[in-house]
């Protein structure tokens, strides 16, 4: 119960923080509370305290964290204000539409950033070197809103999933070049694989068993990370593809000083960030554990 | 020093001269309108054209580097300023202090560094003068941005606490405080300058994305950001490529800086 008691008790705080801080934020917002019906000169006094009462004006912010936990509890996230629906709503239909995007673009990042990892440590050549590496830079120069743009422009803005998947594999791409090829390069350094290049072992056994098992625990470790970098790649890739993802959301509630559906969107993405680094950690220390017992 | 990074510091020093004095060199205001070139191609008069409403896009590009290029590293000085502050109390207090300034860093640095800057602008007020969100954009850059810096500084602190020179100026009476200011700072300096460094095109980048999504300097003062935005409008940009020179222009630099930072990955 120890190992997972810890890292659940972790998502929960960092859920909680992540709620509490949003909360505050809301709290502390200019205009707060203040409804555009307000100033409506059609509606007579008992409406407007009615509207007031509704936009829990004057309310503390401990009021809202209680009214907030007592929704959640319930199954209610509240209503958007800027887009009038329920949260919940927003969030199932967006929700999948991100995970899939990310999800194939975070498979084609780690893909490639392996593969190109592997081939440089393994060729130990300047020439490859220099040519992943600049490559590489060059991605890493460009912010991810004008990947998504230039993908758009390549592609010819057709099939908008793929193009955002491709995005955001060439935004999280570079980030893990960088971090995979230092793993992997550590563990070519080390005493047993020149051990097992002095006896002949194969390049494909020697790059799967000697070098890319050894490096399980760390490269785990990244993949909790990559999560973040994915999900923070999608804010601005979804925006200038268009794609009616969980990121686009976001930028809406941003413009839209939406604080409703900007602490729900908090929370998902504290639950989202702690539980992808919680899964990493144990996975991570599982392989640890694992190759200590080999 | 390699040549690539001579190369890169030389180009990047020029760009910053030319950043210095933009009334100078920028043929044109960047807010002049040519309203009979609206759109036009590079021409001798305007050597990237002009953009949708007739002004000349070298121009922009020339101011809007002054924004992004001298803002940055102000951003950056913010950012390291704090993460000093926070990662070399932490590490030099080291126990209780230490964890709990950790966690807080652990947490900012898990959580996605674009989402948390659009809560945070949209905490703020939306419609303001151009120059309040150039403050606005690169106060927030370097508000949120000291967090990877901050555990680094906390390392390199953490490792100064027990050294002989600390025990010995504790052991002559030196205060806390004038320990930390004349003693543990000065020797993280190397560190500070690495990480306001590694910073600046981490800010530029970010400046970047803010502005593409309509949340970072507004018009019509230009910044590599809001140049940028231009480019969602991929039809024109398909008739007209030389719109794309910002992006190049952008990349190089960043490209400089990424250079300098990080010598044994591409030099």
């Amino acid at each position: 119960m120890g190992p997972l008691l810890k890292p659940a008790l972790h998502i929960l705080a960092t859920a909680v923080l992540g709620v509490l801080l949003a909360g505050a934020l809301i709290r502390m917002a200019p205009g707060f509370g203040i409804d555009e019906r307000e100033f409506d000169l059609r509606l007579n006094d008992d409406s407007v305290r009615r509207i007031r009462a509704e936009a829990g004006a004057g309310r503390s912010l401990w009021s809202f964290y209680v009214a907030y936990g007592r929704g959640l509890a319930t199954g209610d996230l509240g209503t958007s204000r800027a887009l009038g629906r329920p949260v919940s709503e927003l969030l199932r239909e967006r929700i999948p539409i991100t995970l899939g995007a990310a999800g194939a673009g975070l498979l084609a990042a780690w893909t490639v950033a392996l593969t190109l990892a592997m081939v440089c440590v393994h060729c130990r050549n300047a020439v490859v070197d220099a040519a992943c590496g600049g490559f590489n830079a060059l991605l890493l120069c460009l912010p991810a809103a004008a990947l998504g743009l230039l993908t758009m422009l390549v592609s010819g803005q057709s099939g908008r999933a793929a193009i955002v998947a491709a995005a955001i594999a060439l935004a999280v791409m570079p980030r893990l070049f960088r971090l995979t090829r230092g793993i992997l390069a550590e563990a070519w350094s080390s005493p047993h694989v020149a051990c097992a290049m002095a006896r002949g072992i194969s390049p494909v056994r020697l790059m799967l068993w000697h070098i890319l098992a050894p490096s399980a625990g760390p490269l785990l470790a990244l993949a909790g990370v990559s999560t973040t970098l994915a999900f923070g790649a999608a804010i601005p890739i979804e925006v200038v593809c268009d794609s009616p993802g969980v990121g686009q959301l976001v930028w809406q509630a941003a413009l839209q000083r939406d604080f409703p559906l900007l602490v729900n969107l908090g929370l998902m993405v504290c639950l989202l960030v702690a539980g992808s680094n919680a899964l990493a950690e144990a996975a991570s220390g599982v392989v640890g554990s694992a190759g200590r017992g080999r | 020093m390699t040549s690539v990074r001579r190369a890169a510091a030389i180009l990047l020093a020029s760009i910053y001269v030319v950043c210095l004095f933009p009334g100078w060199v920028a043929p044109f205001d960047y807010a002049h309108q040519f309203r009979d070139l609206v759109a036009a191609p590079p021409s001798a008069r305007h050597p990237l054209g002009t953009d949708a409403l007739g002004r000349d896009s070298l121009s922009r590009l020339i101011y809007a580097s002054r924004v992004s290029l001298l803002l940055a590293p102000a951003a950056a000085l913010l950012a390291t300023a704090i993460a000093a502050l926070l990662g070399g109390v932490a590490g030099y207090c080291g126990g209780g202090v230490e964890t709990v300034a950790m966690k807080a860093t652990d947490l900012v640095l898990s959580l996605p560094w674009l989402f948390v800057l659009l809560i945070a602008r949209a905490w703020m007020p939306l419609s303001m003068l151009p120059w309040q969100t150039i403050g606005i954009t690169f106060i927030l850059l370097g508000s949120f941005g000291w967090a990877g810096a901050a555990r680094v500084i906390c390392a390199a602190a953490a490792s100064l606490r027990s050294s002989d020179m600390l025990l010995h100026a504790k052991a002559c009476g030196c205060p806390r405080w004038r320990l930390f200011a004349m003693h543990v700072l000065p020797n993280l300096r190397s560190i500070l300058l690495a990480q306001f460094l590694i910073l600046i095109p981490v800010f530029i980048l970010t400046e970047g994305n803010l502005g593409v999504l309509g949340l970072g300097v507004g018009e019509p003062l230009p910044s590599w950001g809001n140049l940028l935005r231009e480019l969602m409008n991929l039809p024109a940009v398909a008739e007209r490529p030389w719109m794309l020179a910002p992006l190049a222009v952008f990349a190089m630099v960043t490209g400089c800086f990424y250079l300098l930072t990080s010598p044994g990955d591409y030099a």
